[in-house]
């Protein structure tokens, strides 16, 4: 293969391309604004700004926030489910949970509603074995009462059927003859792990989401091949590897939360290039930020997520945490006279007061504008409704000038997210001091700097093309495929043997998936991991296993080594728990020149600043301006500076040192004045 | 302005929020290491940091089980007091307390408190504290919810506050008198080590927080912190109209005599202070449905923190706060009383009497009554295919009362806690008992302009071996309150169905040790939420939709909307 790779990430505003010629390293870039509802517009209009002639391209890999969408505002596929009698209502019961720890209201709304949930006659014990057979009369009746219905996507799930199938998969095979299309989900094929309301859910999202994708994609293939394109075309999947637009819909749920997963993928990379292989990712958008943590060049991958409120996806998904804090995030005063910012947020609609759209509450995104850290020539006018604002919420109820006003709101909205970034990181065992902070989205590099001073975290790695990063992350992403089997033994009865053959036929299958694929892989590369836990437990931990031949020493070894380095604990007179085997095979995908991310014509001999403006820290501070892509390939600078480009603006405080990198990476070397003790 | 405060908000605020991520820290390593169940998964533990001279309530984690609110507080001041007055030997860096007697400032026996001294440069500045549910403290029934204990004795073991680790080290004859006197202890020295790991956690984080913004500072800042979480209060209960507002609340029964208990509340607003006048309650009862005062104080705080969630919870919140007249009712109950419904079930009661006294008060922020049970049925017995005994427990939610912004929530958590249930599936791997049903409780929630949310309506067999049964639920007699014209949700309805013979218990939410047989059966549906305003003013559409979902019957839907 010879042609362009292509990575199209469609966001919530704007659809990104970004080119690759393997051969020159060449690269080349577009952002167009999205199209809704179909996607596939603003796909092909990207390639058309970006100048490429499709016939060139010999990759397509497209990261689409369809299912994301269609999930979070509930435009769901009118689905119905098949359940096992006096189990229907599993699906509104949930886990006997309430929104928030504190307040007595709050609604949910099921993914599928009651009266298209219906029961038939079968069950299994947990053991696997039928206790009631299946009632084949009174499923085939569901079935057709469900399509009448007018039900587009049907999900079958039966109680205990990670233990045994047999009944699904006949149920399965008697609604396909009946059932007008291919769109039936079993819930044991995504999920096969016991517990019946987050199997379920997993189940239902992906049977409501199904016909989108498929109808979405679909589409664009068609119209891509009509522009001259003839080789494969790939999706993103929130495991942060990719799976073939032929295959993408059966598994349609492993595209939700592909988005984030794409930037983790692109922040992999780029660190790996740049001798990072730590690093905390930190997206800061209008309304939240989403932050994950790599580390040892590893994306973390999890398969508990739940992507709102009593909505579990159980598939393996890259752990990315969101914080509701985002530039709209609003500022206020609470009733003990106290500053408070976030979670309410004014959106992006109408947005911060220096939108100028009729947003009236002041954001962090005002009070960065009112401390000189965005250009003001940007907002116009509306930067003294900002001030107004300010003035009147936040800096006359303090007794605070506005400047001090703004300064304060900032430093409350960096607290918050240093102690979400705290807590992400601790939940993982993992100490932010080991780590460079990866700052992109819009608003992501304003703060970085200063949140890395918050957290002790000593650089901060600011990507060539902050803006473009979740297309970036589609070019530069892995074959993956992940794979699960539940054995639950004590590990000194654990049979080694079926241990090792578990292992070994994982990756056999998983090899075999990537070999299929038809896309060039430069290694194979394959994780194998244990999920432990001392008996008794219910949480798990999880331990990195060397090969695929580990003996039971090994297991126990490095099951205590992990646990003392988590909690301080060592519990020699408890038996260890073998609970899950997991593997990860991975298809690595040549890593591509990066270098010429960043234009390299344009750029001025010597470091020369644009101008300078006012910035706030402590007080006014005379800051120089510089021009991103002006700067030599070369540079080294020390803040106080602001560092501007198209999609974003980067602050330096003073005394922190900036150096740029090969691929066009800043680096800022963040000094901490007081050493924190171990 | 009279804020003579040295300190300035922005800091304040930043160390406020620091303190809490510490706690919020600790929370999260307590949960992740420990091995009982209730702790791991239902989160039943609480951490926080506490003043040196008073125990005053200085942060708290905010996951912590909302029933612990301000309850370590009075724990960590009974402590600074006994050593004060030499009952208990004074601290030494490296020293945690253990302790859980009730009447010492606590809530049941199952609820063990660790305490630790925090010193700076050899000074005592600050306490850190921890509560857990252990899943067995000796006694009467494995699990210590005995519904027909008359006495403290028969629930279990009571520690008073003793030092469980000496500088730095486990005293091993202590626990072992702890081992030999409870059930499953073997897996216990896991949740102890999770327990002091927390406390390390925590102070190892604060002594970063010291080092940074230094003591002077984050001193000053708990001043002001405590002053302005008071001062927040005020505000809020200036929200609430002069004059006095009085509800009623019913226990089923104590478990041994057949009565029900009464909460009598009057809520007045004097001046900036809000009083709970508890005046007219129940006598301390035989069984054990007593509550003590510190969980009495503990559950004012957790019902009027449902109110106003934006105030941060710090002993200030507390202060405008005045609970009266509870000395010689059950909820102030002394030893020897059997205390061991306290925390799940007397709580959620009294919270139910805080909000239906407040909701004429405040009807845009205070809902009907939720089902406020926590639904505990007990199964003990002996499995003949694993060849051993067990003991399941299975909780439950309820729905939630209907509110001024929409319907209640189906099968919420108790309101004294944030726990999930455990699966179906998991439930039937490790115990001999096969469910027929786990559905919602039709026709229960409470009708009203906004409905109440609906219960839980679930049925499960014994498949093998002997076992015996044990219920503390409540709201059997009556169910939950509707607010404003709306209607009472359904009742908690257990049934036993032995040999083929269905009956309902005597006390219908309470009972202990119903012996079973295999194809027995137990069928539990919860309560549903109170109905919030008149239901004639429900929009019709909405009548419809539950009609068409099943939620009502025809009839029901006819006798209780009047269409």
């Amino acid at each position: 293969m010879s042609g362009l790779t292509a990575g199209v990430d469609v966001g919530g505003t704007f659809t990104d391309l970004v080119t690759l010629d393997p051969a020159t390293g060449t690269l080349r870039m577009a952002k167009v604004p999205t199209t809704l509802p179909n996607q596939a517009g603003g796909v092909i209009a990207a390639f058309t700004a970006a100048e490429v002639d499709l016939a060139e391209v010999s990759l397509i890999i497209h990261g689409t926030t369809t299912t994301t969408n269609a999930v979070l505002e509930r435009q769901l596929c009118r689905t119905g489910l098949i359940t096992t009698q006096g189990f229907r209502d599993v699906l509104e019961l949930g886990r006997r949970t309430r929104p928030q720890a504190y307040g007595m209201k709050g609604q949910f709304r099921p993914v599928i509603p009651r009266d298209l949930r219906l029961e038939v006659a079968e069950r299994m014990d947990a053991s696997g074995r039928v206790v009631t057979p299946l009632d084949e009369d009174a499923l085939r009746a569901a079935v057709v009462r469900l399509r009448d219905a007018g039900c587009e996507s049907l999900v079958i799930h039966f109680l205990h059927a990670y233990a045994n199938p047999a009944h699904e998969l006949r149920a399965g095979e008697i609604a396909s003859a009946l059932w007008p299309n291919a769109h039936i989900t079993l819930g044991h094929a995504l999920l096969s792990e016991s517990r019946e309301f987050e199997r379920g859910v997993t189940a239902a999202v992906n049977a409501a989401v199904q016909p989108l994708l498929e109808r979405y994609i679909s589409r664009l293939a068609r119209d891509l091949r009509d522009r001259g394109y003839a080789a494969p075309l790939l999706v993103m999947n929130g495991n942060g590897g990719m799976v073939s637009a032929e295959n993408v819909s059966r598994e349609a749920v492993k595209t939700v939360m592909s988005g984030p997963a794409s930037g983790v993928m692109a922040a992999l990379a780029t660190g790996r290039r740049a001798g990072m292989p730590n690093l905390l990712t930190y997206d800061m958008g209008g309304t939240s930020t989403d932050v994950a943590m790599i580390r040892d060049g590893r994306a973390p991958v999890s398969n508990e997520i739940e992507v709102e409120y009593a909505m579990p996806i159980h598939v393996p998904m890259v752990d990315v945490r969101t914080v509701g804090a985002g530039g709209g995030s609003i500022a206020r005063i609470d009733a003990g006279g106290l500053l408070r910012v976030g979670p309410e947020s004014a959106g992006s609609y109408p947005g911060p007061v220096c939108y100028g759209r009729g947003g009236t509450s002041v954001t962090i995104s005002d009070a960065n504008l009112l401390l000189g850290r965005l250009p003001a020539a940007r907002f116009g006018a509306a930067i003294e409704a900002a001030r107004q604002a300010m003035q009147d919420q936040i800096a006359t109820p303090l007794g605070l000038s506005v400047e001090e006003a703004a300064a304060a709101v900032v430093r409350i909205a960096n607290t918050h997210m240093a102690g979400a970034i705290r807590l992400v990181s601790l939940s993982l065992g993992a100490d932010p001091r080991d780590f460079a902070l990866f700052a992109f989205g819009g608003a992501g590099p304003l703060h970085a700097v200063a949140l890395a001073r918050e957290l002790a975290v000593p650089r901060v790695l600011v990507p060539a093309r902050p803006g473009l990063t979740n297309a970036l992350g589609c070019v530069v992403a892995d074959l993956r495929h992940d794979f699960v089997r539940t054995i639950n033994q004590p590990l000194d009865l654990a049979d080694m043997g079926r241990v090792h053959a578990i292992l070994v036929a994982q990756e056999a299958e998983g090899r075999a998936i990537i070999a299929a694929e038809r896309v060039a892989v430069e290694e194979i590369e394959t994780e194998f991991t244990a999920d432990m836990q001392f008996l008794g437990q219910t949480h798990l931990l999880r331990i990195r296993l060397p090969h695929s031949k580990p003996t039971r020493d090994d297991l126990q070894r490095l099951f205590e080594a992990a646990y003392f380095a988590r909690f301080r604990v060592d519990l020699p007179m408890i038996r260890a728990n073998l609970v899950n085997l997991s593997v990860s095979v991975i298809g690595r995908r040549p890593m591509p020149d990066l270098s010429q991310l960043i234009a390299i014509s344009g750029r001025a001999e010597t470091l020369s600043a644009l101008g300078s403006r006012q910035v706030w820290f402590d007080g006014w501070t005379d800051t120089p301006v510089y021009w991103r892509d002006h700067m030599p390939l070369s540079a080294r600078l020390t803040g106080p500076a602001i560092i501007e480009q198209m999609d974003t603006t980067l602050l330096v405080e003073p005394g922190c040192m900036v150096q740029t990198d090969a691929d066009g990476n800043l680096i800022i070397e963040v000094p901490h004045d007081r050493p924190i003790q171990d | 302005m009279t804020d003579l405060s040295r300190i300035d908000p922005v800091t304040l605020s930043v160390i406020q929020a620091s303190l809490q991520q510490v706690c919020d820290e600790m929370d999260l390593t307590f949960s992740r290491a420990a091995f009982s169940p209730v702790i791991a998964e239902a989160n039943d533990r609480s951490d926080g940091i506490y003043a040196a001279e008073d125990g005053a309530l200085i942060a708290q984690g905010s996951q912590g089980l909302p029933v612990f609110v301000g309850v370590m507080q009075f724990s960590t001041e009974t402590i600074i007091k006994r050593i004060a007055n030499g009952q208990t030997l004074a601290p030494e860096p490296g020293d945690i307390y253990i302790v859980n007697d009730p009447y010492l400032g606590g809530t049941h026996l199952m609820d063990v408190r660790f305490a630790m001294p925090y010193f700076r440069n050899d000074r005592l500045v600050f306490w850190l504290s921890n509560t857990g549910h252990w899943p067995d403290t000796g006694g009467a029934v494995p699990g210590g919810f005995s519904a027909s204990a008359i006495s403290s004795e028969q629930e279990g073991l009571r520690l008073p506050p003793v030092k469980l680790f000496k500088r730095g080290h486990m005293d091993n004859e202590i626990w072992d008198i702890i081992r030999s006197n409870i059930r499953v202890s073997d897996q216990r020295i896991g949740d102890v080590k999770a327990q002091a790991s927390a406390l390390l956690v925590g102070a190892e984080r604060l002594t970063q927080l010291l080092d940074r913004y230094g003591d002077d500072t984050v001193g000053q800042a708990i001043v002001e912190m405590r002053l302005r979480a008071a001062r927040q209060m005020r505000a809020m209960i200036a929200l609430i109209p002069e004059g006095r507002f009085e509800a009623k609340a019913e226990i089923d029964s104590d478990g041994v005599v057949n009565q029900p208990l009464t909460i009598a509340l009057a809520v007045e607003r004097r001046g900036e202070a809000l009083h709970f006048d508890f005046a007219g309650s129940s006598p301390p009862c035989m069984g054990p449905m007593n509550s003590v005062r510190a969980t009495t104080l503990s559950s004012v705080f957790l019902a009027i923190r449902h109110i106003f969630p934006e105030v941060p919870l710090s002993s200030g919140a507390f202060e405008p706060l005045v609970v009266e007249n509870i000395a010689g009712t059950f909820l102030d109950a002394a030893y020897p009383r059997p205390v061991s419904g306290c925390a799940a079930e007397v709580s959620q009661r009294i919270a139910e009497a805080v909000f239906a006294a407040l909701v004429p008060a405040l009807p845009d922020r205070v809902t009907a009554a939720p089902a406020g049970t926590s639904g505990n049925f007990g199964l003990g017995g002996h499995d003949p295919q694993k060849g051993r005994d067990y003991v399941m427990y299975q909780i439950s939610g309820g729905g939630y009362g209907g509110n001024a912004d929409h319907d209640g929530l189906s099968n919420g958590c108790s309101t004294i806690g944030i726990s999930k249930a455990p699966p179906v599936e998991i439930m039937e791997q490790n115990f001999p008992v096969l469910y027929h049903r786990y559905a919602l409780h039709e026709g229960s929630g409470g009708a009203g302009k906004h409905r109440g949310g609906f219960g839980l309506d679930y049925e499960i067999e014994l498949l093998r071996g002997k076992a015996r049964a044990s219920f503390v639920m409540d709201h059997g007699r009556n169910g939950p309150q509707g607010a404003l014209g709306g209607l009472d949700g359904g009742v908690n309805r257990v049934e036993v169905t032995q040999n083929g013979v269905t009956s309902v218990p005597e006390h219908l939410s309470k009972a202990q040790d119903i012996a079973l047989s295999p194809g027995d059966r137990v069928r539990v549906r919860t309560p549903g939420g109170g109905g919030y305003g008149r239901p004639t003013e429900r929009d019709p559409a909405l009548i419809e939709e539950d009609i068409r979902l099943g939620r009502y019957s025809a009839a029901e839907s006819q006798s209780r909307f009047g269409r």
